[in-house]
């Protein structure tokens, strides 16, 4: 909580990592630009991730719709930057509007939700995530807005002035391409949200969510209005996730009900477990790991089985679940708080040395 | 733990000590005043129009019987049950009893009979929980971290410190308040409750379970409360503990109360000898 001074182990290490990520996209460049847009969205779904265990993690609410957020968001910026209705509003525009639409969408699911708990909520978010994308999927009749399941195409990608985020362009000798500007940004986004999560965690709103996680009578006794904390949790997840789907409308230039459907809400739901529900980097890693896995496997599995065996005998994409699963029933098995699970826990691993 | 204990009941009184907001010098005035509370689950008529007084300054005891409706009657006047009737005069004003965090807002702070703490979280943190309802930063403020948030942030820690030294449990501020041993964490419950600046702090069986070294240290913890000017209501089974403890005790019978005095008298009231031990007649 004080200000604290770093020691010089800990700057050299930071200024390592600063250095890692900034020369990141150009090692990844030299393999194949496509790599570069994987990381981009590897990082878009640490930020759902992220958004999510504010929710789940935080406040110990389970939400199986989360993905619909990130769906606002995305349509959000696909329709006040696109063609379709013949709109270009710059970003910095929609994104707050995006998040604000989310936001609103978090307290309108969260409103009518506060008196369940565990199984049943789940259900309930469930449906509304479904609502959401169905909603997408239809709102095409009889007044065109969405364009139902064939999206919304050539939606405008991030601009400042005269700046294109999608072109390439060359600066200091180095040739930018549009993947690594986004990557930048991406990267600018993370740390502003990775900052603002670690401040909440560490704020009288983020004790409130963990009372509530951790016993809900006990919290309202304590004081604490659990309605509107509990409301504040779902909306300012579903602004994360309001944010993350902007990003990913514009860096897609294409977005799609397909794109939202409830594998997604699993998927990022999987990374929070995974990775240590409620532990801000073990969250991060989940998603790092969960996002990169499908995509190293992708382009390993086919090589190795051609190199053993001579020809393909399992198809990757049956692979990637197969391993998907067991990995998660090993995780719940061997380290159910998750991979990195809440410092609480490590704290209480290192008294118990002591 | 005894000693800590004492000497937190030593220290009580003297003005740097003064962590409670308890007001002294109103003592022997009407505190919470309830008229006719009623209520009812399905068929079960739990409280039938019980009426009762606490003072300032007292402490005031529960007993009954179990199934008597102490706990429910706990629970009506810290906002957790809705009431079917009746209501309560608190401080002066009709206390609003529809959500517990407004009653811990306007005074009144409760432990439970199984204790109930925030299990993952340290016993700084639980005690820092506490301060939500005198505290007021929100999510930009905490965001932004501003010179006023943190000075909040300061002050919240500071305070959560001095109620766990005056509970007897500082040394553990930084352990995980289910790590602690059964006494220790009745302790932090109370801490707890105290950082809400409560006037009227109510104990839902805080002896259960304890041991005779335990429970007299409890009785050391409760009377330094009282000293510092905080008004107690306390439900208890240890009757020894309630008479021994308590100024002025109310009993509790099938939803009704059937006697309200200061010990001596209850102790002899037939009425109360009968709930307790039956009639003998049958």
């Amino acid at each position: 909580m004080k200000g604290r001074v770093l020691s010089r182990r800990e700057v050299i290490g930071l200024v390592a990592i600063a250095a890692a990520l900034l020369a990141l996209p150009f090692v990844l460049a030299s393999v194949g630009t496509a790599w570069v847009r994987i990381t981009n969205f590897a990082v878009l779904f640490v930020l759902l991730s992220l958004g999510l265990n504010i929710v789940v993690g935080f406040a110990g609410l389970l939400d199986l719709g989360y993905i619909a957020f990130y769906a606002v968001g995305a349509y959000t910026y696909a329709l006040l930057a696109s063609p379709h209705f013949n709109v270009h509003l710059p970003f910095w525009v929609i994104l707050p509007i995006g998040a604000g639409l989310a936001c609103t969408a978090g307290v309108i699911l969260g409103a009518p939700t506060l008196r369940l708990r565990g199984d049943y909520l789940a259900i309930v978010t469930l449906g509304f995530g479904e609502i959401v994308r169905i909603f997408m999927n239809n709102l095409s009749n009889p007044v065109n807005i969405t364009n139902g399941p064939k999206g919304i195409t050539l939606i405008d990608p991030f601009r400042i002035g005269d700046f294109s985020f999608s072109a390439r362009s060359e600066l200091f000798g180095l040739t930018f391409s549009g993947p690594i500007k986004y990557y930048y940004l991406l990267l600018v986004v993370l740390l502003c949200v990775i900052v603002i999560n670690l401040r909440l965690q560490d704020s009288r709103i983020g004790r409130a969510w963990v009372a509530i996680r951790e016993d809900e009578i006990a919290a309202k006794a304590a004081g604490i209005n659990t309605r509107n904390i509990k409301l504040l949790a779902f909306a300012m997840g579903a602004s994360f996730g309001g944010i993350a789907g902007g990003m990913f409308s514009a860096i897609q230039a294409f977005v799609s009900p397909e794109s939202f459907i409830l594998n997604e809400s699993i998927m990022v739901l999987a990374m929070v477990v995974l990775g240590g529900m409620g532990n801000i980097w073990g969250v991060i890693a989940g998603a790092l790991l969960l996002s990169f896995m499908p995509e190293v496997l992708r382009y390993s599995v086919e090589p190795m089985q051609k190199a053993l065996f001579g020809r393909m005998l399992v198809d990757p994409e049956v692979l990637r679940m197969l391993i998907f699963g067991f990995a998660l029933v090993l995780t719940m098995r061997f380290r159910p708080a998750g991979l990195w699970p809440e410092t609480r826990h490590r704290r209480e691993m290192s008294e118990n040395r002591r | 733990m005894n000693g800590l204990a004492a000497q937190a009941g030593a220290r009580s009184g003297t003005p740097e000590s003064r962590v409670l907001s308890g007001q002294p010098s109103l003592v022997g005035e009407t505190l919470l005043e309830a008229r006719d509370i009623g209520k009812r689950f399905g068929g079960v008529q739990a409280l039938k129009a019980v009426s009762l007084t606490i003072r300032r300054g007292e402490i005031y005891g529960l007993i009954g019987p179990n199934g008597a409706g102490k706990t429910t009657l706990f629970n009506v006047f810290t906002g957790l049950y809705p009431r079917d009737s009746g209501e309560v005069i608190f401080a002066g004003q009709s206390l609003r009893l529809e959500s517990p965090h407004i009653v811990a807002a306007a005074g009144i702070a409760r432990t439970f009979q199984n204790i109930r703490l925030f299990g993952n979280m340290t016993a700084r943190e639980n005690v820092m929980v506490g301060r939500h309802v005198r505290t007021r930063c929100g999510v930009f403020g905490a965001i932004l971290r501003t010179a006023g948030q943190r000075a909040e942030e300061r002050a919240i820690r500071g305070r959560a410190d001095d109620l766990l030294r005056y509970v007897g449990i500082a040394d553990r501020a930084d352990s995980l308040a289910r790590h602690l041993s059964y006494g220790d964490q009745r302790r932090l419950e109370i801490a707890r409750a105290l950082a809400s600046e409560p006037q009227l702090l109510a104990l839902d069986e805080p002896a259960a379970g304890m041991n005779a070294t335990e429970t007299a240290a409890l009785r050391t913890l409760i009377e330094g409360l009282r000293a510092d000017g905080l008004t107690i209501l306390l439900i208890e089974h240890d009757v020894k503990l309630v008479l021994g403890l308590c100024d002025r005790v109310a009993v509790l019978d099938y939803g009704e109360k059937i006697a309200e005095d200061v010990p001596e008298v209850v102790r002899a009231d037939p009425r109360v000898i009968e709930a307790y031990l039956g009639t003998g007649t049958h």
